[in-house]
């Protein structure tokens, strides 16, 4: 397959920590608009995957594209960032000292150099849209407290708030239900599938009752490369994806 | 006007300060010079001195605040950039003594007399113009700081390791301004100053200028580091510091702003060392001494850091309990000090000023948590068919 048409493209990609092979000779293509979900045991390299497209880690061996030209091996964080790749990490990190209109702001799209920074003033239109965020992850009413004082669940809320203000191309989501009530999955399940509907989102979850809800084309990794790929229903009754991690 | 625009880059209790400093560097030279002597009132020459000492040790805490308090940058080599300041503005007052030195040189420094040297260095060259040494004065820490903020940054170089590298960086100056073929005085420094701006530096009118300098300064110095803390930057610098990496991923460009802060904060460092040394009349390699910018640290953390307000009253109580500790039990300063850091970091992690803002923010919280219609928490049943998942860690 070609690098060309897709959104992201990883083909042979290889990285290693002290002599541990993290990710190998993986592979995976993901087209514009699709969600994927990327399932596999601890130790599958589903971070690692994250931090190598995101631009933390450089692998060793490989190709990453993204939308077709860009190569994201050559560039860092905050490039990639810039480029249109939003990260949510697996443990919500927001901005705790700052209220939560204050996180959105910080997130949204715009320029990035100290210089503007210094004089920025917000618009209305910037206002406007840190509103429809803050409705979209229902914490309006929280608007200006600390992020400090959220709960679990919505820390994770307010990080995918941060995204979309973040306005990326791609949303790599790392486990974002982990701590959540069932009627939190539920809903972060509705919200990803209405994100997904404007742009790609790579989800990692353990959660299969939530991967289930997504109803997305599944991955599954192990040993940092591709298991199984397919629906879940496929993917799930694959013998050796229930051998390496459904188990039973 | 002039007020409504303040108010919207200071908050109320950074105008406070602004407006009681402005008021002091009023009223302390007026008392001192206008009051007669007999008077109750009146303010010695020897105590306008003294103050205006702690408020250039105070620029310099809203110096390393501003990096430490609201960017996670704990320096622990600031007295660097303090001390370069000094030296600057020590070379201009050096160069003012001209012939009425020792040896009555009128280029040349005693200290360079009584070495031998034959002809100023080039390095010395243009400091008997004021404007140039005042320009050095941000200039020589500004770019220090740059070149080397720069290099760790960009190496991401963070935590205990770049506190060490800092702590380094004034030790390796210490040494060099030891030396006197550096050709700044060596283990003596600069002193004997005569004039600054053509008045004499002993006169208790200029004293009260300086003072009055110092406090403006020092006012100007709130100011500047409200509004940088205001602006966006000011929050992406206090989002550096409480999730770096979630900032980096964000697309800021983190080690900009750490660069853009850390330069700034040099610079009101240098400016704070100039102040200090026509002040105390001396400025020698001891203020390059690692244990003075660990003691600019305890100010910053006694008085609160990541306000504006709060390492100005550490640096001056703190420094006031010196002064007085030194004089009347001298051999137990260094274990107050001690013990006092010990006691700040244990029981006010804000220090004074924390203390009352925690207060605050508590009653804040609760009244906000009254409005919110509190609903309990719906116990999660395990959806998962997975082997335990990596530990989250919950907050």
């Amino acid at each position: 397959m070609k690098a060309k048409d897709t959104l992201l493209y990883l083909d042979g990609v290889s990285v290693s920590f002290d002599g541990f092979r993290a990710i190998n000779n993986l592979s995976l293509v993901l087209q514009s608009g699709e969600m994927r979900a990327i399932i596999g045991p601890n130790g599958a390299g589903k971070t690692t995957m994250m931090d190598i497209i995101t631009g933390k880690t450089k692998p060793d061996t490989g190709d990453v594209y993204f939308n077709g030209t860009v190569d994201l091996t050559g560039h860092d964080e905050a490039e990639i960032a810039m480029l249109g790749i939003g990260r949510k990490f697996q443990k919500p990190t927001v901005f705790e000292s700052h209220t939560v209109e204050d996180n959105l702001m910080l997130a949204l799209a715009g320029p990035r150099s100290a210089f503007s920074a210094l004089f920025h003033r917000q618009s209305q239109a910037e206002a406007d849209h840190i509103l429809e965020i803050l409705y979209t992850i229902r914490l309006f009413e929280k608007r200006h407290w600390l992020a400090a004082n959220l709960s679990h669940g919505q820390k994770q809320w307010l990080e995918i708030g941060m995204l979309l203000a973040q306005d990326p191309k791609l949303l790599l989501v790392d486990e974002p239900v982990a701590g959540m009530t069932d009627a939190e999955t539920a809903e972060t399940a509705k919200l990803l599938r209405d994100i997904a509907r404007t742009r790609s989102v790579i989800v990692v979850e353990h959660d299969m009752h939530f991967v289930r809800e997504l109803d997305v084309k599944v991955t599954c990794l192990h040993e940092g490369s591709v298991l199984a790929e397919g629906s879940l229903d496929h993917v799930s009754n694959d013998q050796r994806v229930i051998e390496v991690y459904l188990g039973r | 006007m002039i007020t409504q625009w303040l108010f919207t880059h200071v908050d109320r209790r950074g105008a406070f300060a602004i407006a009681l400093l402005v008021a002091i560097a009023f009223f302390v030279p007026v008392l001192n010079l206008l009051v007669p002597e007999t008077s109750a009132l009146h303010v010695p020459t020897y105590l306008v001195s003294l103050l205006g000492k702690y408020l250039t040790y105070a620029l310099l805490a809203v110096a390393l605040d501003l990096v430490w308090g609201f960017c996670g940058i704990l320096s622990l080599g600031h007295g660097a950039f303090f001390a370069l300041g000094g030296y600057a503005m020590g070379m201009y007052l050096m160069r003012q003594i001209g012939p009425r030195g020792v040896y009555a040189n009128p280029v040349l420094p005693d200290f360079m007399v009584f070495l031998n040297w034959k002809e100023l260095p080039w390095f010395w060259y243009g400091f008997d113009n004021f404007w140039f040494a005042a320009l050095m004065v941000v200039l020589v820490p500004g770019i220090l700081a740059f070149g080397f903020g720069w290099l760790a940054f960009r190496s991401r170089v963070t935590g205990v390791y770049l506190s060490i590298i800092t702590q380094a960086l004034t030790y390796a100056l210490l040494l060099a301004f030891f030396r006197n073929d550096m050709g700044f005085g060596g283990n003596n420094g600069l002193t004997d100053f005569k004039d600054i701006l053509g008045f004499n530096v002993q006169a208790g009118t200029t004293r009260s200028a300086l003072f009055a300098a110092t406090a403006l300064f020092l006012a100007l110095a709130v100011f500047l580091a409200s509004f940088i803390i205001r602006s966006k930057l000011g929050k992406v610098l206090v989002g550096v510091r409480d999730a770096e990496s979630r900032m980096r991923f964000l697309g800021y460009r983190v080690e900009r702003y750490k660069l853009f802060v850390w330069t700034i904060s040099a610079m009101l460092a240098g400016i704070a060392g100039a102040l200090y040394v026509p002040q105390v009349g001396i400025i020698n390699p001891s203020e390059f001494e690692p244990a003075n910018s660990i003691e600019a640290v305890i100010w910053v953390a006694v008085g609160g850091r990541g306000t504006i307000i709060g390492p100005i009253l550490g640096a001056v109580l703190v420094n006031f309990g010196k002064t007085y500790f030194t004089a009347a039990f001298p051999e137990i300063w260094l274990f107050a000090l001690g013990a006092l850091f010990i006691l700040v970091t244990l029981f006010l992690p804000k220090g004074i000023l924390g203390l009352y803002g925690s207060w605050q923010a508590r009653r804040a919280t609760r009244a906000a948590l009254k409005d919110d219609d509190a609903q309990p928490p719906l116990v999660k049943q395990s959806s998962r068919l997975v082997p335990a998942p990596e530990p989250q860690a919950a907050e």
